[in-house]
């Protein structure tokens, strides 16, 4: 295995930074400019947000039936078993929608966005794209990075209703709660802050996903092999992007609504 | 009224805006390779010229260079008169579409039909009916005679074939000026004398500039000896002292320098032993 310097591997690395974020601004700045891609973009919402509708929903369902398994222990010692609707629908829409939807749908797109485009850069497609006097940012990233942020907002939506479906299987079959309960207790429990903070992650996680699957498709070298890399390292750079900027966004709105200070 | 003497720089300017491309004094390395040293040459109007060399002589890389979509680290491009190496990106795009490239490996888009494929230029500019894109796909498949693949993937299509479609992809929009890479490489001699039939038709019928990178010299010296019979539509040979008709030049590249730039005749009569080596 050769070995590289360090001072190499930070130039490599900085440099990868630095074209990240140029394409990543670039994907944004190209909505304000012609020709504006509608079928793309409408297309890429369908192949990703319709989707990843059959994972989103098992995720958020299953997810909300074992958050409520594990919290009724606690609950119970206190004898607040009847907050089991609340604990659900504040952890599921604050949190556990958002990040787990974002990183389902990193793992289904991030690695799909990063083969398409790879395999099409390996095979000069990319090149040929720009041959015939059109932009590859314009036509192929953009529509992806609009189509992914703008879908997570509603697959996020469908994944918090289907994690406190789950919940509430969990509370009327096992625990025998009365389910009106359960609905009313969650639907209470939330207040206008909790749904921004829920709504307000999921299109900077989709923007994530979208430009880190088409950063690394676009950069893939060294033919399959190449684009097989390219397909792993999207998906775990999206993950960990996104785990980072949860835990950053989380704060930042914590210290903007003066209740969760 | 006092007439002054041209400058040499508006001589140079003249020349650069009169041919279709120019290179002067252009350098590219990839990392430790150098793989162009300082290389110079001009493509005139109506002009075919072929390029040679070793495998990673830089052959591809010229027309690479001359649309803009590599950068090289020295020296000054010029196509059809604009200064590639100073455009920003949004010009680029735009002198592109003025020039038609023909991939290695074809590069045809593998999701989209051949039409599609073929239309793409069209549908992208905008402007243009539907019913003038599919006469237009007809008439180019029709020149390279596979209109009958129109709905067909570029999977299903044999490798001659698929290069016969990047061909019709490439004309559709009647470029200035065509690059072709390799467009024989790969493929039988009975395919390969349909793609040079190809490019002689498009030569002589729309009297296009081109580039031809290619590893093989028998496909150039029948460019360089034949001529297009529209009445016939075949290839035909160039009589006997006729050969000057056809706009037909050689670039030779040995270690990222040119070292031959010139006709079939003087290839031909050359002395440089390397040459006389890698023409016979």
């Amino acid at each position: 295995m050769e070995l590289i310097s360090p001072t190499e591997f930070a130039k490599d690395k900085i440099l990868a930074v630095q074209e990240y974020c140029l394409l990543a601004g670039r994907s944004v700045g190209n909505i304000f400019k012609r020709p504006r891609y509608l079928g793309d973009t409408l297309q890429q919402a369908d192949l990703i947000g319709v989707g990843s509708l059959p994972i989103v929903i098992l995720t958020g369902f299953f997810t909300g039936f074992v958050f409520a398994l594990q919290g009724a222990n606690t609950l119970e010692r206190f004898g607040s078993l009847t907050l089991i609707g609340h604990l659900v629908a504040l952890s599921m829409v604050r949190e556990l929608g958002p990040v787990l939807t974002g990183l389902m749908v990193a793992g289904r797109n991030a690695s799909g966005i990063a083969s398409e485009l790879g395999s099409m850069q390996v095979t000069e497609q990319i090149d040929a794209m720009r041959a015939l006097g059109t932009d590859p940012m314009k036509k192929l990233v953009t529509p992806r990075v609009i189509a992914t942020a703008f879908m997570l907002i509603f697959l996020t939506i469908i994944s918090d209703f289907m994690g406190l479906v789950g919940g509430s299987v969990v509370a009327t079959v096992l625990l025998r709660l009365d389910m009106a309960q359960y609905w009313a207790t969650a639907w209470q429990s939330l207040v206008r802050d909790d749904v921004i903070m829920g709504l307000v992650k999921p299109p900077i996680f989709g923007f994530i996903i979208a430009s880190v699957g088409c950063y690394y498709g676009l950069t893939s070298r060294g033919g399959t092999q190449g684009v097989g890399r390219a397909t792993t390292q999207a998906v775990v750079s999206a993950s960990v992007l996104i785990l980072l900027t949860d835990a950053v966004v989380t704060r930042l709105l914590m210290i903007t609504f003066a209740g969760y200070k | 009224m006092p007439v002054s003497a041209p400058s040499p720089s508006s001589i140079a300017a003249v020349a650069k805006s009169e041919s279709a491309i120019v290179f002067q004094d252009v350098s590219l390395a990839f990392e430790e390779n150098q793989v162009l040293d300082d290389i110079s040459f001009q493509l005139e109007h109506g002009e075919t010229k072929a390029i040679f060399g070793v495998a990673g002589a830089g052959k591809s890389s010229i027309l690479k260079l001359a649309l803009g979509l590599i950068k090289p680290d020295a020296g000054r491009i010029w196509v059809l008169g604009e200064e590639v190496t100073a455009l920003p990106q949004e010009q680029l795009f735009e002198l592109r579409r003025r020039i038609g490239m023909v991939f290695q490996e074809s590069a045809l888009f593998d999701s989209l039909a051949v039409r599609d494929n073929v239309a793409f230029r069209l549908i992208e500019e905008g402007g243009t009916s539907p019913e003038e894109i599919e006469a237009r796909v007809r008439e180019v498949l029709r020149f390279v005679e596979l209109e009958h693949t129109m709905d067909m993937l570029p999977g299903e299509l044999s490798g001659g074939m698929r290069r016969r479609v990047a061909i019709a992809r490439a004309i559709i929009a009647r470029p200035e000026i065509l690059l072709y890479d390799s467009p024989t490489g790969g493929l039988d001699p009975v395919t390969s004398t349909t793609i040079v039939e190809l490019l002689v038709k498009q030569r002589d019928v729309y009297r296009s500039s081109s580039l031809l990178v290619t590893h093989r010299l028998q496909d150039a010296f029948i460019m360089a000896s034949h001529y297009f019979d529209r009445e016939a539509n075949k290839m035909r040979p160039l009589p006997p002292d006729s050969q000057d008709k056809v706009s037909m030049s050689f670039l030779i590249l040995r270690e990222g320098k040119v070292i031959f730039d010139g006709n079939a005749h003087d290839l031909a009569h050359s002395r440089d032993e390397y040459i006389r080596e890698y023409i016979s």
